[in-house]
């Protein structure tokens, strides 16, 4: 006479009210994800701009000064100090009040107009290897740059019509122009981010019941296994869609990344993603004790398997096998995939449907185990009790 | 008078521990059924194999007519189940909780309802319906447990130590609500250790160390197992005395009971006579000696002892 599933709507009502009456997991699911966003957002910037620069000028002729400029007039380097003797940039260098420094040799004008190959000494703070790598490359298109101007200046002032160059290139950038690590770098925090926030939020949601009691009277009643563990899922599942929602909403005004590809592909994505998540989280919250031991075991499962492990900052690619290994078993890897494809790339489901195919099969494995695990817990003993004689 | 429950050769170990052993009852419908034992020896295993949460390793029962090991979901829907631990939702309200309740057993809205205010009036919470349940007092909590569980009006209750840890009104009050539950004709599973409670009871149990060792009526209970006169010593330094009169070979039993003593012996004026004599010789003082009727507590120590003594020469004499 009941339609199968219906015991579902009291658990799900019973989870909003919870939820509702505790209103730190709220903020938890709500205003946590968005706080992080805007922290990591700013802070974690890869791109190397406004470097400050330190000149020490030996030579002080309008070739030197000129070629000072072509690095002044970029917005990779601020030229923040004029030294008088390049004894001072150990000095400024140690002390991080410049990262750069370019010192001109005396001769460099006389040198250039003579023909002579005058060398310019660049000295860069290698500590931050990452953005003293990029400062090179810079400074090498640079001095090319300016090299090729001189030469064709010099084949000019000869009245010689110079030969083409023998190879040109012509480079474009696609998905991202500007080659903002923003954009490479969202994706990966909202992956990160969910991820977090979900298990750990559900982690609590089993094990909170055996903690109180709750479970016994829920495993005498007809209730399955399988509808407590949906039932308790799908109010999570909503409100972190709204949590996913808010982070898209924050990364659209803050730093501008619009949803390129379909939103429907992007809301599919995010469900599967997120249920896979909160099912982990059900799933460690039925193989715990304990609200403590739950969060623990969320936090470890979630937090660096995320981060290193998504290709979220490190490309997995250039890991070794044994670690790339592990990252095929990292839900938000997939769900980074497809979420570069479609939020930043535009691409089509033939992109990223392997990626969705492992998330359903991620959501579906983790809620089957929770549900298994849901019946085998009545069969443990009732307590270790000891009798004694009295 | 139909049965409700029958139970036949259930067991149920746990690796090499058999938490329960070969235990066979029947429950009349109706009736206030007690289930008695220490703890450990077996009652709450029993109950969740009863109650359909775990499955018997041996043996069968059905409960409410529906088979354990074969039904399990139509086992939970036919009976209400309440533990020592106060087990609804703290951080719901009152009504929610009933109607949370109410509707896991597929209850209509309607249904629950019209049945809320009889709940509230059971607990005696009636304009306390939006309070939250973690505020209520423990009596009070303990009797909208009730009201949940059998809210379904089930044919079969289960109340797992029920009252512990509830002052003495509120256990009164309860077990008024168990009598009222009972002449409805719902039976009444309980377990307790209070064995003043135990005297509620149409139908007893005593299980110790996982096997049925004592069965029936309180009544029934005491005039089968204490069948030799029981004396009430009340005397000057009581364990001193339990002391000497242990070693007497004529002292069928002893045990202290606060600061009187319960003595068991084979012929009243004879033992009376002995104990005044022993007694006298030690310099204690007797300052009064009477015979009782054996309280189930008596019947409970002097069946337990009996077991255990049981168990001790037969393991010394293989």
């Amino acid at each position: 006479m009941k339609r199968p599933g219906h015991r579902l709507r009291p658990i799900i009502i019973k989870e909003f009210r919870q939820i509702r009456r505790d209103p730190r997991s709220l903020i938890f699911l709500l205003v946590i994800p968005a706080f992080l966003l805007l922290l990591y957002g700013y802070a974690l910037n890869f791109d190397v701009k406004h470097l400050p620069l330190a000149v020490c000028d030996l030579d002080g002729t309008s070739a030197s000064r000129e070629f000072i400029g072509t690095f002044e007039h970029t917005e990779y380097f601020n030229l923040k100090l004029r030294l008088d003797s390049p004894r001072a940039i150990d000095r400024s260098l140690g002390r991080e009040d410049v990262r750069i420094a370019l010192v001109i040799p005396r001769g460099f004008g006389e040198d250039l107009a003579a023909g002579r190959e005058p060398e310019a000494q660049v000295i860069v703070d290698g500590s931050n290897a990452q953005s003293a790598s990029t400062a090179l490359g810079y400074i090498g298109a640079i001095v090319q740059e300016e090299s090729v101007r001189l030469f064709a200046q010099r084949l000019d002032d000869r009245g010689l019509r110079g030969p083409a160059f023998p190879l040109r290139t012509d480079v474009r950038v696609w998905y991202n122009p500007e080659l903002r690590s923003i954009k490479f770098l969202v994706p990966g925090l909202m992956a990160f981010i969910l991820m977090v926030i979900v298990v750990v939020s559900t982690s609590f949601s089993v094990v909170r019941e055996k903690e109180q009691g709750t479970m016994e009277q829920i495993a005498v009643s007809p209730v399955r296994p399988s509808e407590l563990i949906i039932g308790k899922t799908i109010p999570y599942i909503l409100i972190s869609l709204v949590s996913a929602h808010l982070v898209l909403f924050l990364s659209f005004i803050l730093f501008g990344i619009s949803i390129k590809g379909n939103y429907l592909f992007l809301l599919l994505t995010m469900v599967l993603f997120l249920t896979g998540g909160l099912g982990q989280g059900v799933l460690i919250s039925t193989v715990t004790k304990t609200q403590q031991v739950a969060f623990m075991i969320s936090i470890l499962t979630t937090f660096l398997p995320t981060f290193i492990l998504s290709g979220f900052i490190f490309p997995i690619r250039n890991m070794p096998w044994v670690i790339q290994a592990f990252s095929y078993l990292v839900p938000a890897k997939y769900f980074l995939s497809a979420l570069r494809g479609i939020l930043i790339k535009g691409s089509g489901l033939s992109a990223f449907g392997p990626d969705l195919l492992f998330l359903a099969a991620f959501a579906v494995l983790a809620l089957a185990l929770s549900i298994a695990n849901v019946r085998k817990t009545d069969e443990e003993r009732p307590r270790a009790r000891r009798w004694r004689p009295r | 008078m139909s049965v409700s429950i029958d139970v036949r050769g259930l067991g149920k170990r746990f690796g090499a521990f058999t938490a329960v052993d070969d235990v066979s009852f029947t429950v009349r419908r109706g009736d206030i059924f007690g289930f008695l034992g220490a703890n450990g020896a077996g009652k709450s295993t029993t109950i969740r194999m009863l109650c359909g949460l775990l499955a018997p390793t041996a043996g069968t029962a059905s409960v409410a007519g529906h088979d354990i090991r074969r039904e399990p979901d139509k086992v939970k829907a036919s009976i209400g189940y309440m533990s020592q631990r106060f087990s609804l939702y703290e951080d719901l309200t009152v009504e929610e909780n009933i109607s949370f309740f109410g509707s896991v057993y597929g209850l209509a809205r309607k249904t629950i309802r019209s049945r809320m205010p009889w709940v509230l009036d059971l607990a005696g919470l009636r304009d306390r319906e939006r309070s939250l349940t973690r505020t209520l007092a423990v009596g009070w909590k303990q009797r909208l447990a009730l009201g949940c569980a059998i809210l379904h009006e089930p044919a079969i209750v289960f109340l797992d130590e029920p009252t512990g840890g509830v002052d003495p009104i509120s256990r009164r009050k309860f077990w008024d609500l168990i009598n009222t539950l009972s002449e409805r004709g719902v039976t009444v599973f309980v377990t307790t250790h209070y064995l003043d409670e135990a005297e509620y009871c149409n139908d007893i149990r005593l299980i110790h160390a996982g096997r049925i060792v004592a069965g029936g009526s309180p009544r029934e209970l005491k005039e089968r197992v204490i069948r030799h006169p029981l004396l009430e010593v009340e005397c000057s330094r009581p364990v001193e005395a339990l002391e000497i009169l242990q070693r007497e070979p004529w002292v069928l039993e002893t045990s202290i009971f606060g600061t009187t003593l319960h003595v068991s012996v084979a012929d009243e004026a004879e033992g009376r006579a002995r104990i005044a004599r022993i007694l006298k010789q030690r310099s204690l003082s007797l300052i009064r000696l009477d015979r009782i009727t054996p309280s189930l507590e008596d019947v409970f120590i002097h069946t337990i002892e009996e077991q255990t003594g049981a168990r001790r020469s037969g393991e010394a004499r293989p």
